[in-house]
């Protein structure tokens, strides 16, 4: 196995995940791109974030790199090697360094399985540990994400949403993951302990030089975890780039629209708003041309036309606009 | 509203999840009421429209004007919402029968309220889809609730609301299940209605960013009661109790900056107490609170003014000032 010791460690390359149309309504064998060709790289101890509103395609995206649903097209290279080519035995015992922590524990905990045997259960299938030393390694992960040791007794009814999602982090951590998709983590809690638990991420992320692929519709938390921000919409990456630069400048108007509806408490910082008519299409029948157009304060003829390409930038980012940077969120 | 209070039944014993409440609405005004979940803001809510749950104890006064409410019979209350007071919640998907079209429940709430033919309800309601923004008001007449998006579903919903002309509109979470740039347009439009309609506002929702720029007032509160009341400009600028400060810094904000210092988010330490176990003849907030000192862990603190605000902490208490 000949490995590019300067390969990223996650790429995706031209991902995409058709569904098929309920029958009956186009007929069989109709189908649409949930996720359209999109390609990104995440490196060691790198924090990529994905913002998109519903219908972008970006938590299909996060199941598809570890695996849950099986793209269309494309390919997915973890640590150069090609991941869905992997089955069977290799993909059960590579899948312990690629994990992902939804946005509901309530839904992705079993009800009726105790905190403990959610977090032991990884690394048993695992084969990591057993008996004494399983206990011993539960009560210390229980312990990295912040919780007592008693927590492995109880079940997820009994503890708080925030504690919820920190017995599904550790599940997450267990078997010492060298990459993790964190889809919406906290959009399900109260922004106090939102807080905790991103705290509890960028600590682990440190400790564990952990990469994390940081799913989120809040431009805001993204802007704040992530070293790299990709936007979609509608199926594919729009803008690409530095969270700082795509914060300080956005190219894309469909970025620049996200940031001026970003709430800001403080007047001084406050951006006028960018209003867009219309709400994101659906990906059954995306409009023609640049997806975007239909709602673009900026489109022209040729946006309605012809769809516009992932181009890189000087600045090293990449976007998908034939005017990029023309529409300016103003200046904070 | 007078010191209201909402007990709910809790393991064989009632808890006051609401705990006193006094708020003053004007007219045309909007009004915020901000809190983390199990606050007792949806309760307060409800109880405000005779929606409190089975159960529950509602006391104190109620009061919409000069008419007091609480203690009214079902049939009076029924009169009073859609007529004085409407409300507006999250999931417009489950204010609307989903097999009947967006028009005729529009045109029956017209009718509920208003003794007019079936074609000036219908005129109505065509009226008031056209001024919560359907691009096409007679045809969105003839749509079914799930064939709409869910702006338009939220925007139907505001429309039915206002089918027979409320003084009062509660607004429960209204864009929390919208996307950003939709929930934008969902707020401004009630914007445009206050100004236009002289709609009275309650706003319950979660999220600071959103009262910053669409209320007057607001209230925050914390385990069922109010700790902080302010207008909206004083209460950013110079927020009083020590946990409005708290839930503002910890308040994701964009950020250019990067790396480890942008990483750190101001945390409130410790959760919410759970109605069972509020602390009692304390300050609830104490266990959580960074400016904690003596008299927090041994008696309770009422409202004190903290400049042109008013916070129920006692490092404003006139007593403890020299």
């Amino acid at each position: 196995m000949s490995r590019e010791p300067a390969a990223p460690l996650l790429s995706a390359r031209d991902l995409t995940k058709r569904y098929a149309l309920s029958a009956g309504v186009f007929g069989r064998g109709a189908t649409f791109a949930a996720v359209d060709g999109v390609s990104f790289d995440v490196e060691r101890g790198e924090t990529l974030g994905l913002v998109g509103e519903s219908g972008s395609g970006k938590s299909t995206t996060g199941r598809l790199v570890v695996r849950l649903e099986e793209p269309t097209g494309g390919n997915v290279f973890f640590e150069g090697q090609d991941w869905l080519a992997l089955s069977g035995r290799e993909l059960a015992r590579r899948r312990r360094d690629v994990q992902i922590v939804f946005q509901d524990p309530q839904t992705s905990l079993n009800p009726r399985m105790t905190c403990g045997a959610q977090v032991s259960e990884p690394l048993s299938v695992q084969g990591l540990a057993r008996g004494r030393d399983l206990k011993e390694r539960v009560g210390s992960l229980l312990a990295e994400v912040g919780l007592s040791a008693d927590i492995a007794r109880r079940f997820p009814a009994e503890l708080s949403g925030g504690q919820r999602q920190r017995v599904a982090i550790a599940r997450a951590l267990a078997t010492r993951p060298k990459f993790v998709v964190c889809d919406e983590p906290v959009s399900s809690l109260d922004v106090s302990v939102a807080a905790q638990v991103l705290n509890l991420l960028a600590e682990l992320r440190e400790k564990s030089h952990l990469s994390y692929l940081f799913i989120s519709h809040d431009l805001a938390v993204v802007s704040r975890v992530a070293d790299r921000i990709a936007v979609m919409y509608l199926g594919r990456i729009v803008e690409e780039g530095s969270a700082a630069a795509i914060v300080a400048r956005p190219l894309h108007p469909y970025t620049a629209a996200l940031l001026s509806a970003s709430p800001e408490t403080d007047p001084a910082r406050r951006r006028p708003r960018i209003a867009l008519s219309g709400e994101p299409p659906s990906p059954a029948s995306p409009p023609s041309g640049c997806a975007f157009h239909p709602r673009c304060p900026i489109a022209r003829p040729r946006c309605r036309e012809e769809t516009p390409k992932l181009f890189p930038t000087p600045d090293g980012r990449r976007v998908a606009c034939f005017f990029p940077g023309e529409l300016a969120p103003g200046a904070p | 509203m007078r010191d209201l209070r909402v007990e709910v039944p809790i393991g064989g014993r009632r808890v006051a999840a609401v705990d006193g409440v006094d708020f003053d609405l004007a007219a045309g005004e909007s009004l915020a009421v901000v809190g983390e979940s199990g606050c007792g803001k949806t309760l307060l809510a409800r109880a405000l429209l005779g929606l409190a749950p089975e159960g529950a104890r509602v006391s104190g006064s109620i009061s919409i004007g000069g008419r007091e409410l609480v203690g009214s019979s079902a049939e009076e209350w029924r009169r009073v919402r859609g007529k004085e007071i409407a409300l507006v919640f999250q999931e417009p998907a489950s204010a609307f029968d989903p097999v009947a079209t967006v028009g005729a429940q529009i045109v029956e709430a017209v009718r509920a309220h208003r003794k007019v033919a079936r074609s000036e309800a219908r005129r109505i309601a065509i009226e008031r889809l056209r001024e919560v923004g359907f691009p096409d008001p007679a045809r969105g007449m003839a749509e079914y609730p799930h064939r709409l998006s869910g702006g338009l579903k939220q925007r139907a919903f505001l429309a039915m609301a206002l089918a027979s002309d409320p003084a009062i509109l509660v607004a429960d979470e209204p864009t929390t299940a919208l996307d950003a740039t939709v929930a934008a347009q969902v707020l401004e439009l009630l914007d445009r209605l206050r100004l236009g309609r002289r709609l009275t506002l309650l706003l319950i929702t979660h999220d600071l960013g959103t009262v910053a720029t669409h209320a007057d007032r607001v209230i925050v509160m914390y385990a069922g009661r109010v700790v902080e009341e302010a207008r909206a400009v004083d209460l950013f600028r110079e927020p009083r109790h020590p946990y409005t400060r708290a839930l503002l810094a910890s308040l994701p904000r964009l950020s250019a900056r990067t790396r480890n210092a942008a990483r750190r988010f101001d945390a409130i330490p410790g959760v919410v107490p759970d109605l069972a176990s509020r602390p009692a003849g304390t300050c609830s907030f104490a266990p959580r609170c960074p400016e904690r000192f003596d008299p927090c862990d041994s008696d309770e603190p009422t409202l004190y003014p903290a400049g042109e605000s008013i916070a129920r902490c006692f490092l404003y208490d006139p007593r403890l000032r020299s």
